[in-house]
């Protein structure tokens, strides 16, 4: 170290953290290309998600899903100039390094890929670029934030267009929040016993009443009303994934999705911006999808 | 520091344009000084403000919903009739007069007579911490965190330095009623910067 009046401290956690914080109130957007990725930023995205393959097509599609050709993560970073983030399989620490050394901003340790271990998360400290992870309950946003993660997403259901799963999995956060904040220390002990997470994190968590990083919500958000409906439920920001790309008109609706998220509260607006986008992406009740092919089941 | 009382004296709170970004950390901060401070994402509220912040963010957003919500007008009179504005990161990029590296038909508020380059340090990855000297905040270096940060690339000779890393690159200035930052005071703890802003405020 140098003197300390001119040194330049790079990945701190506050510094993968802060960049979360920036995106707040804001959509990042699901993109293969980077054609896409400048629609998404002609749109208003605050940051934009390169993956191989959007959740629809993933599960039309089936087969194993990876990590996005280094190319198209390149182009993608070429054509814009918001951040860009890259998906990972979970536990694939290589493909992890790989888009470390791409330079993107963000990595997504997804549940939408095929985990590539299905006992161990990667141990996200070890990295100089940030990650975001995705939780169904407090006690998975824990211990993904315990591994290293810098921002949590609820999972919701991705690739359906089916909001239900996105709203449970936001309340279930949320409330177990809430429940935690009310606890006396004796009560914390079991809570974190229980949400099988540190004390200390659980402690934090029960102080602040939410969490020590930024929450968005994701899976299943394909209209303005949704991403309203998270917002009001207290999500930082969200992701969309297939609800732009594979509806009708992706620019006019990316646009009007951004509009309703920082206009959450205000129904005019968010009507306003509901009108004439068009057909939106074809949906699938997650009910009717069998178990094992629920998405939001891999991770732990 | 008399930030509270000063503040209280003039009427009206302090707003935060929180059309996206981290509004809430400046509110807060603002709040924890004893200011009135509100988030401003429509015309209304912006007219009764005695003060503005621009916070962190992304610019090229901030700048499309400041147009489309009528709100961009507004703002740029607001702040030539000399309404006290502080730009935090992507706030500063908001109020300078020219963008380098911005988007495809990105615009500015403008007010403060620099050029400011948009994410010029590169990615994530190259975003940091660091101790920087701000004499006119006293003798204590400010923790200052830079994200995916902007720097001031020129200035006009009515523009003040108020602070240059190590290297010289200009990431703090001053003109007037105008203050712009490519670092983020909100997000450390120290408020100093807040109460020279609060200060600004109430001496208009």
């Amino acid at each position: 170290m140098s003197d300390k009046s001119t040194s330049e401290t790079p990945s701190t956690t506050r510094v993968k953290r802060g960049l979360a914080e920036m995106l707040k109130g804001g959509v990042i957007m699901d993109v293969v290309t980077a054609d896409q990725a400048k629609i998404a930023e002609d749109a208003g995205a605050v940051a934009v998600m390169a993956l191989e393959r959007v959740p629809a097509d993933i599960r039309s599609q089936g087969g194993v899903a990876r990590m996005s050709d280094p190319d198209l993560i390149d182009g993608i970073i070429a054509a814009v100039s918001i951040p860009v983030m890259a998906k990972a399989r979970i536990g694939h620490f290589v493909e992890a390094q790989i888009l470390q050394a791409l330079k993107v901003d963000y990595i997504d340790e997804s549940e939408v890929l095929s985990p590539a271990d299905y006992v161990n998360h990667i141990d996200k400290w070890k990295f100089d670029v940030p990650f975001v992870c995705g939780a169904t309950n407090l006690g998975e946003a824990l211990r993904r934030i315990t591994e290293g993660a810098a921002m949590i997403r609820s999972k919701g259901e991705a690739g359906t267009g089916d909001v239900s799963e996105a709203t449970k999995h936001i309340r279930t956060i949320k409330g177990e929040i809430a429940a935690l904040s009310s606890m006396s220390k004796d009560e914390l002990y079991v809570a974190a016993k229980e949400l099988q997470a540190p004390y200390e994190l659980v402690a934090e968590v029960a102080a602040a009443g939410k969490l020590p990083v930024v929450l968005f919500t994701a899976g299943g958000v394909a209209t303005p009303a949704d991403a309203a409906l998270m917002m009001q439920l207290g999500a930082d920001g969200v992701f969309v994934g297939s609800g732009i790309f594979k509806s009708g008109n992706p620019a006019q609706r990316a646009a009007a999705i951004v509009k309703a998220t920082t206009f959450f509260d205000d129904a005019a607006v968010i009507a306003e911006a509901s009108r004439g986008l068009g057909e939106a992406m074809v949906g699938i009740n997650v009910s009717d999808i069998a178990a094992p092919h629920r998405l939001s089941e891999r991770g732990w | 520091m008399a930030g509270s009382s000063l503040t209280e004296s003039s009427g009206a709170p302090v707003g935060v344009l929180a059309l996206q970004g981290d509004f809430r950390e400046h509110i807060a901060v603002l709040k924890s000084l004893g200011a009135d401070a509100v988030g401003v994402r429509r015309p209304a509220e912006l007219a009764a403000v005695s003060g503005l912040i621009i916070p962190g963010g992304e610019s090229s957003v901030m700048d499309k919903l400041s147009r489309l919500f009528d709100l961009a007008e507004p703002l740029k009179k607001a702040i030539a009739d000399g309404l006290p504005t502080w730009g935090t990161c992507a706030g500063l990029i908001m109020l300078a007069d020219t963008i380098l590296d911005g988007i495809e038909g990105q615009q500015s508020l403008g007010g403060l007579d620099i050029a400011v380059r948009r994410n010029a340090f590169g990615s994530q990855l190259d975003s940091f911490e660091t101790e920087l000297a701000i004499p006119v905040l006293g003798e204590t270096a400010v923790h200052a965190v830079f994200i995916r940060a902007p720097i001031v690339e020129t200035t006009s000779s009515t523009v003040t330095t108020l602070a240059a890393l190590s290297d010289g690159r200009v990431v703090a200035v001053e003109q007037d009623n105008l203050l712009g930052t490519s670092f983020h005071p909100e997000m450390t703890g120290d408020t100093r910067f807040h109460e020279y802003f609060l200060e600004k405020v109430a001496g208009r």
